[in-house]
This record gives C-alpha cells, sequence and structure tokens, in this order.
C-alpha cells in the first residue's frame, strides 16, 4: 500500500475521513431505504385492506346507510367523475392561456413575471383556503351548496397546475422555429397556435393529466362547496357525492361497512392517481 | 449577449403588430387584425384573471373574518377558548397544532430527504437512479386522504402499542417527560399527525432537492473528486454550499405543504380545541382540521368568521412561506449562470 509511507498522523486523518464518508453513505442509503419502507407499507396496506372491501356492488350501487348488508359507491364515483371533468374543462383553457400569455408574450413584463410568481404561490397554497374563498364568493351568496361550486374550486387548482407545464413546454421549443413561421408572414396568433402550441402539444396534454390527477384526490375544497350527497344525483345545482369526501366521512364513521367501502374507495382512487401520473410520464417520455 | 438576441426577435415583431394593427397600413396585419388582438386580449385576461384570483381569494377572507377582526383583533392569535355554545373564540389551540405538526414533520423530513437526495445523485448506480426517482415522485402524488386513512387505521393503532406505551411505562413518572407522552393510546395527537406530514413531505422534499443539487456544475465536483474528496466531501463542502438557497428553498416548500396539509392531519390529530397539556399523544386540533370538521356546520356569524379567520392566518403564514422558498430557489436559478 502506497499509504504505508504516510505518518501516523496522516493515516489517521486518512482513516477519519474514510469512516466518515462510509457512515453517511450508509446513512443516505438508510434514509432511501426509509423512503421506500413506508411507500411499500402504504400500498400494501391499501391494496390488502381495498380488495377486501372490493365487490361488484362497489360500481354498481348507491352509497348505503350505517350497518346496511349491501351498497356500493356509485354516486361517489360519477359526482367525482362529473366535478373533475367539467373543472378540467374550465381550467384547462385558462391556464393555457395564461401559460402562453408568460412564454409568448409577457416573458420580460412587469405583468409576466408577477403572474408567473402568483402562479407558483396559487399552485401550493392550502387548498382549504380555496374552499373557503369558493364558500364565499359563490355559496354564501347563492345560500346553497351545490355541485357547481366544488368545481369552481377545483378548476382553481387546475389552473396554476396547467400554467406551469404549459409555460415550460413552451420555452422549451427553439426560437428558430417560431422565427421560421414569422419570415413567411404567418401572424402572431397563428404562430402560437399552429406552430409552439403544437409543438409543445404533449407537454401541455402531460400539464393537463397531473393537473387531473391532483384534483381526483382533492378533499378539502370540496368539503364546504359541493359538500356530499347519500343519493344519485347529477344536477349541478344541487350538493354532490364525491369520492374523496365520501371516503372521509365513511373512514372516519364507527360503522364496519363503511370502513370497508372507504378502502375500496381509497384504493380506486390510490390506483387512478398512479395510473394518471404513469401515463403522463409515459406519454411525455414519447414525445421528448 | 449573443444567446439572448434570437429571443428578442419575435419580441420586435409583436411590436409591428401592435402598432399597425392601431391604424398602420401593414398588409400583413389587414389580413388578420382581429384573430391577432382576440388571441392577445385571451392571453393577457387569463394572466390577469390569475392577479385576480390572488387579490380574490385575500379580499374574500378578509371581508368573511371580518366579524371577527372586528371583536378580538389581534388578540384572536393568542387567545386558547374555543367555544362556540358561548359564542367565544381564540386561534391559539388551532394555531399551535399546525404549527407543532408542521414543525415535527420538518424535523422528521429534512434530513430523511437530505439522505435521499444524496444517495439519487451521489451513490445510486446510474440504472437505478431513474426508477427510484419515479417511485419518490409517485409517493409525492398520492392523495393525502390515503395518508390520513392509513394513519388513522393502520399507523395509528401501532404507534400506541408499540411507541406511546412502552414510553409510558418508562418515562411515564419523570415530571417533564411523563407529560409528553401522557394521554389514551390510541394512536392520535400531535405526533402522529406530525409523522404523517412527514412521511407526506419527504418525496416533496426529496425530489426538489436533487433537482437542486443536480444543478451543481460536474466540473466542481469533478475538480473536489480530483482532489482526493470522498463523496460525503464533495456533497457536504461543495454542492451543499453551492446549492444552499436551493435546499433551504425546498425545505420551505415543503414546510408551506405540511402547514397546508388538510386531510392527513384531520384523520390522525384528533380534533380536540383544548390545550391541556403539552403531550405528543394527546388529542389536539390544527387550523386546517378545525376548517374541515367545523365549517360546514357552523352558525353563520362569530363562529364562521373566526373560522374564516383562522383561514386568513394559514394563508397568511403559507403566503410568507412559500414566497421565500420561491426567492430562494430563484437566486439558485440565476446565480447557476454566474458561478460556472
Amino acid at each position: 500500500m502506497s499509504f504505508s509511507t504516510l505518518s501516523p498522523a496522516k493515516m489517521s486523518i486518512h482513516r477519519h475521513r474514510k469512516r466518515v464518508n462510509v457512515m453517511a453513505l450508509v446513512l443516505s442509503l438508510g434514509a432511501m431505504s426509509f423512503g421506500l419502507f413506508w411507500l411499500a407499507w402504504i400500498l400494501f396496506e391499501t391494496f390488502r385492506l381495498g380488495l377486501g372491501g372490493m365487490a361488484l356492488a362497489v360500481f354498481t350501487q348507491m352509497t348505503p346507510p350505517p350497518q346496511a348488508e349491501t351498497g356500493g359507491l356509485l354516486n361517489a364515483i360519477a359526482g367525482s367523475m362529473i366535478m373533475v371533468s367539467l373543472a378540467t374543462a374550465l381550467g384547462t383553457p385558462i391556464g393555457v392561456m395564461a401559460g402562453v400569455y408568460l412564454a409568448e408574450y409577457g416573458q420580460k413584463t412587469w405583468l409576466g413575471q408577477v403572474t408567473q410568481f402568483i402562479s407558483d404561490i396559487l399552485l401550493s397554497a392550502p387548498s382549504i383556503v380555496i374552499g373557503l374563498f369558493i364558500y364565499s364568493v359563490v355559496v354564501a351568496q347563492l345560500r346553497s351548496y351545490s355541485a357547481f361550486a366544488g368545481i369552481l374550486a377545483l378548476a382553481l387548482i387546475v389552473i396554476p397546475v396547467v400554467i406551469r407545464t404549459t409555460e415550460n413546454m413552451l420555452s422549451l421549443i427553439p426560437n428558430a422555429l417560431r422565427e421560421a413561421a414569422y419570415a413567411l408572414g404567418t401572424p402572431k396568433w397563428k404562430v402560437i397556435s399552429a406552430v409552439t402550441l403544437k409543438a409543445a402539444r404533449a407537454g401541455v396534454i402531460t400539464g393537463i393529466l397531473l393537473a387531473l390527477a391532483r384534483i381526483a384526490g382533492e378533499t378539502a375544497p370540496l368539503l364546504f362547496t359541493a359538500l356530499s350527497n347519500q343519493f344519485w344525483s347529477t344536477s349541478l345545482a344541487d350538493p354532490m357525492a364525491s369520492l374523496p369526501v365520501t371516503i372521509f366521512k365513511f373512514a372516519m364513521s364507527p360503522y364496519e361497512n363503511w370502513r370497508d367501502l372507504a378502502w375500496a374507495g381509497v384504493l380506486i382512487i390510490t390506483l387512478g392517481v398512479l395510473a394518471l401520473n404513469i401515463l403522463a410520464r409515459v406519454l411525455f417520455r414519447n414525445k421528448q | 449577449m449573443a444567446a439572448t438576441f434570437p429571443a428578442e426577435r419575435p419580441r420586435a415583431e409583436e411590436k409591428m403588430h401592435s402598432t399597425a394593427s392601431g391604424g398602420g397600413p401593414s398588409q400583413r396585419t389587414r389580413r388578420a387584425p382581429w384573430a391577432d388582438t382576440a388571441f392577445s386580449l385571451l392571453a393577457h385576461g387569463a394572466a390577469w384573471l390569475t392577479l385576480a384570483l390572488l387579490a380574490g381569494i385575500i379580499v374574500s377572507l378578509v371581508i368573511g373574518a371580518w366579524p371577527a377582526i372586528a371583536e378580538y383583533g389581534l388578540s384572536f392569535l393568542w387567545r386558547s377558548e374555543w367555544d362556540p355554545v358561548q359564542n367565544k373564540y381564540g386561534g391559539l389551540v388551532m394555531i399551535y397544532g399546525t404549527l407543532a405538526t408542521s414543525f415535527i414533520a420538518l424535523l422528521i423530513a429534512v434530513p430523511v430527504s437530505f439522505g435521499i437526495a444524496l444517495f439519487l445523485t451521489e451513490l445510486a448506480p446510474s440504472w437505478l437512479r431513474r426508477p427510484l426517482g419515479v417511485a419518490i415522485e409517485l409517493l409525492a402524488a398520492v392523495p393525502s386522504i390515503v395518508y390520513g386513512m392509513w394513519g388513522l387505521l393502520v399507523f395509528g393503532p401501532i404507534l400506541a402499542t408499540y411507541v406511546q406505551q412502552p414510553l409510558q411505562r418508562l418515562v411515564g413518572d419523570t415530571p417533564v417527560l411523563g407529560s409528553l407522552v401522557s394521554g389514551a393510546p390510541v394512536g392520535i395527537g400531535i405526533l402522529s399527525a406530525g409523522i404523517i406530514l412527514a412521511i407526506m413531505v419527504i418525496p416533496f422534499i426529496a425530489s426538489v432537492m436533487r433537482d437542486v443539487f443536480e444543478t451543481t456544475p460536474a466540473l466542481l465536483k469533478e475538480s473536489a473528486y480530483g482532489l482526493g474528496s470522498t463523496t460525503w466531501e464533495v456533497v457536504w463542502k461543495v454542492v451543499l454550499p453551492y446549492t444552499k438557497s436551493g435546499v433551504i428553498g425546498a425545505i420551505m416548500l415543503g414546510l408551506g405543504r405540511a402547514l397546508g396539509e388538510t386531510m392527513a392531519v384531520t384523520f390522525v390529530i384528533g380534533n380536540f380545541n383544548q390545550l391541556n397539556s403539552l403531550s405528543l399523544f394527546e388529542a389536539a386540533n390544527s387550523i386546517t382540521s378545525a376548517l374541515a370538521n367545523e365549517f360546514a356546520e357552523a352558525s353563520p356569524g362569530l363562529h364562521q368568521a373566526s373560522l374564516i379567520y383562522l383561514g386568513l392566518v394559514l394563508f397568511f403564514i403559507t403566503f410568507v412561506v412559500l414566497v421565500l422558498s420561491r426567492f430562494l430557489l430563484s437566486r439558485l436559478k440565476r446565480n447557476e449562470g454566474t458561478r460556472t
């Protein structure tokens, strides 16, 4: 060993540094396994208990009263789908247009910088506060809880997610593409809609899918906007059941049949959200 | 700078357009002036709408909370009484719960996330980096209600039987420590809420930290390795100082998330509006879970206004934290070019 020529003092420093290094790396490995351990445990329990509560009735029957023999989550699943899809349909155009503004119009203006900053803040603002906001401007004014209010609350969560990805994806488009289009005499709106947005399509769709995944599991903004509903309802003016709120209500209850349904619901939500996330990733990677 | 020059080109074009649509005789704008203006108006409108949203949230919260603000002023923040029957309200219990759970969450999450980020950037073999990174990011996407329900029905009982009861046997009679672990062994309270929050924010902080670590120029790291540094020395003395502001920004981002989290906390904190002891295992309350549990049933008037006041306090705290985190993260991005 070449180290044998070093003085004992230097050798001990060297050994100390090595020891510290090995210790740190072992701890880092430990942290990684710690993180994955929780992921595995949570997913395992969700599957175990979720499959236990799963039955065909979950998808075909309405939410039952406590201690009933049968019952499912049909109205909650349908309610979630209605509200999530309408909220995405409402929030996406606004988010995409604001993203277009940030990437194509306002990059160096004060409005652009302020909007970017604020959409970042809204992106991680507490979702329950969004619920409070919609409660005071919609529910309190109309004096009734409604699915419409829930849709608005969810749409407000969609907007910053879509802004963020749209802007990021548009700024990845090379300027040569824009210049080529301009050189052909294309007006700006056409350059954006037919060239840059089209080139960034996969990224923008990824953003929309991520927004979908985000609001599919949101409970807090629905608690006092859409409330919940024990019965089948497709009217936007009435309270509407949603999967997360139903899970919340059922899981906190002492009734066995409600808890089983809550676990089944949690499994459905987890699978749905993970599938949307994976789909978004695959789509984005293929287009890159 | 040559690199930014192409970016200026479309801007110049835009100016031509806007002056032309004001009446200039340009052929191009005559063909589709309304479409161009309409599109630009839509884009501007969407940007303004985002600004209006934030303003709307603040204004509506202040208006909604006004009866409580007028009644209590700032003393609301340190009054601990919350009594809907006698119509007296103070936010101390909830504010304490929110801060304490987030503090515990960060205490656990920061070192673990740092370890994960270190593993993902320096240690993991390259074929493992992507799948592990994706797994961590997926963990961040799991809805919080899943964590909450798991915490209440699976984790809580385990925490009570295997942690709280042994601790009570061990230090139950010591004055200060004993009061920290007192309470019925049901597995709900500040500590379990804090742990669930930690599990929730770990993937969040870890993935931002990893992105931040990856901004360190390879040249810097290679120079350190070339001088004989160990992996740990490279991370601790080169990567970390270089990415300092970004790392703090990532932690703040996680803190903002923990403060505003509703469902994961509501399930396990116990929703008890009194601060009787400092026990980590006693049922307590946080701002978000008070809102989730009471708001829909609150009578209009002072009760509702007080809850909205709590929401306003929460929004203010998270706003400050998020602004700080964005500021720190953007500072890293700005320095990126100059320091390499």
